[in-house]
């Protein structure tokens, strides 16, 4: 292991290590931890700007019941659900088909096909945005869910291919091989052998794409507009215009707009970090 | 029917599996690059008819000062945010222990990537509010004069940057920490006999073997860093007067927003961005392609 385990060190750096850790971490969650206080802060603490010191009273539920009253942040998480769900099962199914046919079939076009999947999951935003926007608009799915939901999973299906199709190459391929002598369909073969085998590999790019399309907030800008379905990123942006200087009610809604991925994230830990660090390993 | 299926399935069977998911990214991601390069050559309002006007956007770009400033901050932010790959190290190399209670340590030094960008904008333009945020607290509590950072033409740039590094530096220390666990404690051993340690070690021996970590590392922060937009809409909204642009967000600006509907022109800037970036994916091609004919 490197660095060498600290328990193979001598007591001074041991004890150093075990302090600097926890003062490590404040120091790095230092903006999470100031808004987490924030939030909970009365209106007198912000306009007399004791924004760091301790608060003078806890008004946890008075702020959080307020931004769910006086605004529509509950449609706008609502509205993400609508959004994520639906992506995250779309661009899932859509790459489990497709990376199969590229892991398991030889066929002309394949690899040519597959950097083509690769390639357009790196292209910039913009360079999609005007055209996509146009298309939104002549299927009458502008200012929807499912426009956006739409070309979700048409984006995200280029790197959950990639992933998948990478994920299905390392199976043991004898497995296939022998149903096929067998005489079972390639249809069956799919669903019945390799799909259970991907149990993780769909774990992993589920809570990743949910991270991912939560968090979007360029094609929610561009897409949408109004809170009957612009999801929470940018209704945060629009809230944040209203509240002005109001800090206590724009942390609130940072912490709600944020929780969801965050408990995907603790929740499927180990998922996620396979999902993401795939091929940062030989 | 029955038979062809039978004799044919293995030929067909690809292509049946492939139709949705390549239609779809055909029709949504493919095509519209296409569309984006040919609308480059038209002056559009994006409800009128099109006008074609061959180059006159590139040549118009070429004379506009805002593109140099969002190209110059392009080139601002690529330079920078490679920070986060060396910073993303030496995280991972402090955290790369077994003590009590490391594993929930890593997970909360890996929170800022899991939350969205909009509230990291948020968080950070509070942190550098001028007049109670915690930077300036700290600079006046020093005795030093608070600096607005984001309302400065000089230091805007650099304080988003700073905001987006934070992230960033997060999802590196991931991609390493992954890389520490699978190095080889064998090789490690054999180098700690040959007297091998601190700096030396890691440069010798580590480093090589986290090679494959490095270069997903570079991949997603040349295109965090490209991809730069939610950032500056959230913090400044592009300003003061423009200097905190880049080429995402100028591109944004100009086919949609207050200054009118100049879809021609922003696609030609588009185009532009698109090209640099096509130099990065071009260059992770052609290392998939060495890849996958040596496998």
């Amino acid at each position: 292991m490197f660095p060498t385990p600290i328990a193979k060190t001598r007591t001074v750096t041991r004890l150093a290590y075990r302090a600097a850790l926890p003062v490590a971490l404040v120091f790095w969650l230092l903006p999470l931890i100031a808004v987490a206080l924030t939030s909970v802060r009365s209106m007198a603490d912000i306009t007399s700007g004791n924004y760091w010191g301790v608060p003078t009273s806890i008004n946890f539920v008075e702020n959080y019941t307020a931004i769910f009253e006086s605004t529509p942040i509950g449609r706008y998480i609502f509205n993400s659900f609508r959004v994520t769900i639906p992506t995250v099962i779309g661009a899932v199914s859509l790459s489990c088909m497709a990376g199969f046919a590229f892991a398991v079939y030889r066929f002309r076009l394949n690899l040519l096909l597959f950097f083509m999947f690769i390639a357009g999951n790196f292209v910039p935003f913009q360079i999609l945005m005007v055209p996509v926007r146009d298309l939104t608009l002549s299927l009458g799915a502008y200012n929807t869910v499912t426009g956006l939901a739409l070309f979700h999973i048409a984006f995200q299906t280029g790197f959950c291919t990639l992933f998948m199709r990478n994920f299905i190459k390392a199976l043991p391929f004898e497995l296939i091989e022998a149903a096929r002598s067998e005489g079972v369909s390639e249809f069956r073969i799919f669903w019945f052998i390799v799909l259970p085998l991907m149990k993780p590999a769909i774990a992993a790019l589920s809570v990743l794409v949910f991270t991912f399309i939560w968090n979007d907030y360029f094609w929610a800008l561009v897409l949408t507009q109004g809170a009957e379905s612009q999801p929470i990123t940018a209704g945060l942006y629009s809230l944040n215009g209203q509240w002005l200087a109001a800090w206590h009610l724009v942390s609130a809604g940072s912490i709600v707009a944020a929780l969801p991925p965050v408990l995907m994230f603790f929740l499927m830990q180990r998922h996620f970090i396979a999902g993401l660090t795939l091929g940062a390993v030989k | 029917m029955r038979a062809f299926w039978k004799r044919h399935q293995q030929r067909l069977a690809p292509w049946l599996f492939l139709a949705p998911g390549l239609f779809m990214f055909l029709v949504y991601v493919i095509f519209p690059i296409f569309q984006s390069i040919s609308i480059s050559f038209y002056d559009w309002d994006g409800l009128g008819e099109k006008k074609y006007i061959g180059v006159d956007n590139y040549i118009e770009l070429a004379g506009d000062e805002a593109f140099y400033t969002s190209l110059k901050n392009n080139v601002l932010w690529l330079v920078l945010y490679m920070l986060a790959i060396p910073a993303g190290l030496f995280v991972a190399l402090f955290l790369n222990q077994t003590v009590r209670g490391i594993r929930i340590v890593k997970s909360l030094f890996f929170f800022p990537f899991v939350i969205s960008q909009v509230v990291v904008g948020l968080v950070f333009s509070w942190f550098y509010d001028p007049s109670y945020g915690l930077l300036n607290v700290g600079l006046m509590s020093v005795g030093l004069e608070p600096i607005p950072v984001l309302a400065d033409e000089k230091w805007v740039t650099y304080g988003i940057i700073a905001a987006g590094l934070w992230p960033q530096t997060a999802y590196c220390m991931i991609l390493y920490l992954t890389g520490l666990n699978a190095v080889d404690p064998e090789q490690i051993e054999a180098a700690r006999l040959d007297n091998a340690k601190g700096l030396k070690m890691l440069w010798y021996v580590i480093l090589p073997q986290l090679k494959p970590a490095t270069f997903i590392a570079i991949v997603v922060t040349v295109i965090g860093a490209l991809r730069s937009f939610d950032l500056i809409s959230i913090m400044t909204d592009g300003g003061p007067w423009g200097s905190s642009r880049v080429l995402a967000f100028y591109m944004y600006e100009q086919a949609f927003s207050e200054y009118g509907f100049r879809m021609g022109y922003g696609a030609a800037i588009a185009v532009v961005l698109f090209a640099i970036m096509m130099i990065y994916i071009s260059g992770f091609l052609w290392k998939m392609y060495r890849d996958e004919r040596t496998r």
